[in-house]
């Protein structure tokens, strides 16, 4: 069975949501959507405080280069436009809405049919991704037009769609392809269109055994997609870990996957295309994984975004167990702790992770005893040890000479190393600052 | 409202952590120290005692009085370093007071100067028996024969106290005085003269294979070390027959099995990649037949992975990891 090639671990599976059913998320009463949900400049907002709005109409333009539309995922009326403080603490400009009942733009086709013909050209499916607003759903939130814009003089060979969802605990993707196995097939066929590949890759680790049979007998009915098993082992789902694992191919440091004639977009992703392309509906929910060892019940729930992780929690159990340590917004490996649980939900949230007080602090740090499992966990064949060594004197560039900007942020590292040094925080640091190195020699 | 933890990826960790390695590590030392009872008997027993007793109480009152930070007796490495100091010492009367000084040597100044586990760039244990080597030559080479007759695992009869003085099989060529034919089966399970917990290459490799399967150690070090002492020494004997040892004997007599598979694996002391850890291995294996055959000493793996050590940080910084995509 295929996997890539150097490094990673296996933590914990805890997938203890599998079975919960996709529910639907009631409405909440007032609603803060925020202008950057994507990777890039924030988009500008294009209504005014006292407008109506409805839901899918569009309130944020994108204008700069790399920017995503965003669009309203509730009716009602501007209450204002002001910045809000997102779950992490961070001011981000965003639009308030009063939300006044559930009434959609007429353009977007709510019947539960399912659209099988697209007679889009690839620019037109490109283009229409843009006005959708569509990123990607992996995580990293990149706008899914930019990627699918291919520059003239490279070429796209493979694409390659991740369901590997190697996180711990997650267990959206698990659940869309269970529940829209065709709808995501239509989605790949229209992306391999838009590419103009042969080929389209589902990956999908191998402790996902009913996700792969229902997505290999759907995928039989159309033509060029190959569902792909792969050996589990975290982090697959990383961009060139799943490139690798896949195809065999190598994203040099510093290169774009399309270097290498790949092109990878999340199974999230396929099934948000689906709706954009086929149903004119553009990005406005998302599937949340609700899940936590110490929960009575585990979800997984379309969220429209701007719902609060608190509203999110009360919907779901009503109040945080009084064990609770640290509630975490996507997986415990990549995930980011919420320290505002006020802040509303956005394109790039996957779920809400319930940690136990138990397992929510660190364990004390001791000396590293340089037995190199940091090294060998490093999928990326890093030496993570050193960067701490280096980045704790504030020798920054020698860090950046032993490529520290390679680091994918996977967390193998730190998860690996039986000394508890914080190895990650200490390479984030020092990435932060060698990029400000770079960027100061450039002036 | 009870506030929540906040902090960076990953928000997991994996079950290692230091204390569990270094307790695997002295759990693996377990079948050689019931060898070195069942052989050299309560000498044996008290001597790991008072080593493992005084290694702890040194770190102990270091860090209490002279570095005043938190106590890491915990941790296990103190009980390891003084396994395996008593490991290297001669099982007699004499020794069991001796190793109180070859403890504080070896907690003192091969661990604790440099700051601790970790921070020290030679083995602990090492320190402390070679400093004990250079400053009592006698004792250290005067070797208790091992009680036993025959019947493995079973304590002598005979009584403890009362050991004959022999010689280990590598002073005893040195000196030209080795029977012509090896018994080989009576070195494998250690039925020769020698240091206390290094006579058994059966015992010292079933605590070998465990660390192996627990990822503690790599096939790596071991193997490149007994195999370039197996191979250099076996050219030598083919060149030589009455001048050098014949291979099977040299690796089974003296430390090499003790130094390869607990010494010079320490992972502090030890290069980081796995290219790193093969040239450690050669060099580890190639100086201690080269001491044995050329120096003073009849023994030299103390004195090869010492040298070894003091190379590893430039095999950290030759060797690095094979990249992703370079």
């Amino acid at each position: 069975m295929k996997t890539f090639a150097m490094g990673g671990v296996h933590p914990e599976e805890n997938k203890i949501s599998t079975a919960a059913v996709i529910e639907e998320f009631p409405l909440p009463k007032t609603v803060a959507i925020l202008m950057n949900q994507h990777l890039g400049a924030p988009a500008t907002p294009c209504v005014a405080k006292g407008d109506k709005v409805k839901v899918g109409q569009l309130i944020g333009k994108a204008e700069a280069f790399m920017c995503a539309n965003v669009h309203s995922p509730f009716s009602g009326t501007v209450a204002k436009i002001d910045t809000c403080k997102d779950a992490f603490g961070l001011a981000k400009p965003a639009i308030y809405i009063t939300v006044e009942g559930d009434e959609w733009e007429e353009s977007i086709d709510r019947t539960p049919d399912i659209k099988r013909e697209c007679s889009l050209e690839p620019k037109e499916i490109v283009d229409k991704l843009k006005e959708m607003g569509v990123v990607g759903l992996g995580g990293a939130t990149f706008p899914t037009h930019i990627k699918y814009s291919i520059a003239p003089d490279k070429k796209a060979e493979y694409l390659i769609i991740n369901a590997v969802e190697c996180e711990p605990y997650l267990t959206s993707d698990h659940r869309v392809m269970m529940e829209h196995a065709e709808e995501i097939c239509i989605g790949v066929s229209i992306l391999r269109k838009a590419l103009g590949v042969p080929n389209a890759y589902i990956g999908i680790e191998n402790n996902k055994p009913e996700p792969i049979a229902v997505m290999k007998a759907m995928a039989a009915k159309f033509e060029g997609i190959i569902v792909e098993p792969l050996k589990v082992k975290y982090p697959q789902g990383a961009e060139k870990q799943l490139i690798n694992a896949i195809t065999g191919r190598c994203v040099p440091s510093g290169k774009l996957p399309i270097d290498v004639g790949c092109v990878v977009s999340n199974v999230g992703t396929s099934y948000a295309v689906y709706e954009a392309i086929q149903k004119n509906k553009p990005l406005i929910e998302n599937i949340l994984t609700v899940t936590g060892k110490k929960l009575e019940s585990q979800h997984n729930y379309h969220v429209r975004f701007g719902t609060t992780y608190n509203e999110i929690i009360a919907h779901a159990m009503g109040t945080l167990p009084e064990t609770t340590g640290k509630v975490i917004s996507g997986g415990p490996m990549m995930g980011k702790a919420v320290s505002n649980l006020d802040g509303p939900t956005t394109k790039g949230a996957s779920s809400v992770l319930v940690i136990d007080e138990s397992e929510a602090t660190r364990a004390e740090e001791s000396n590293c005893i340089r037995c190199g499992k940091c090294m060998n966990a490093c999928p990326m064949g890093l030496e993570p040890y050193l960067f701490s060594a280096l980045v704790k004197n504030r020798r920054i560039e020698e860090a950046g000479a032993h490529n520290i900007l390679d680091c994918i942020e996977c967390g193998c590292c730190f998860f690996s190393c039986p000394a508890n040094k914080p190895l990650l925080d200490e390479i984030r640091l020092g990435k932060n600052l060698y990029r400000g190195i770079l960027m100061a020699k450039k002036k | 409202m009870k506030l929540l933890n906040v902090s960076g990826s990953p928000h997991v960790h994996s079950d290692e952590s230091t204390k569990k390695i270094m307790w695997r590590v002295n759990l693996a030392l377990v079948p050689a120290l019931i060898v070195a009872i069942a052989y050299f008997g309560l000498n044996a027993l008290l001597i790991s005692i008072v080593s493992v007793g005084s290694c702890i109480l040194f770190q102990w009152l270091i860090e209490k009085f002279i570095l005043k930070t938190k106590s890491t007796i915990c941790d296990g490495s103190a009980v390891v370093t003084g396994l395996l100091l008593a490991f290297n010492v001669p099982a007699t009367r004499e020794m069991i007071l001796l190793v109180i000084i070859a403890a504080l040597v070896a907690i003192g100044i091969g661990k604790m100067s440099f700051g601790g586990l970790g921070k020290n760039p030679f083995n602990p244990a090492l320190v402390g028996r070679v400093f004990m080597l250079i400053s009592f030559p006698v004792q250290m080479t005067t070797w208790p024969k091992p009680n036993f007759n025959g019947e493995f695992f079973s304590i002598a009869s005979t009584p403890t106290t009362d050991i004959t003085t022999g010689a280990t099989p590598l002073g005893l060529f040195k000196e030209g005085g080795l029977e012509a034919v090896p018994d080989i089966w009576h070195y494998f399970i250690g039925h020769m003269g020698g240091s206390l917990g290094e006579v058994s290459a059966l015992a010292i490799l079933i605590g070998a294979i465990y660390l192996l399967c627990r990822r503690i150690i790599s096939w790596h070090i071991p193997v490149t070390f007994i195999g370039t002492a197996f191979i250099f020494s076996g050219i030598l004997w083919l060149c030589d027959k009455t001048a050098f040892l014949d291979p099977v004997t040299t690796i089974l007599t003296g430390g090499i099995m003790l130094g390869a598979c607990f010494m010079a694996t320490d992972m502090v002391t030890s290069p980081m990649t796995k290219a790193g850890q093969l040239i450690f291995g050669f060099g580890c294996g190639l100086l201690t037949i080269i001491i044995r055959n050329w120096g003073n000493y009849p023994e030299g793996v103390s004195f090869a992975i010492l040298l070894m050590n003091a190379v590893t940080p430039l095999l950290n910084r030759w060797f690095k990891p094979k990249r992703f995509a370079v």
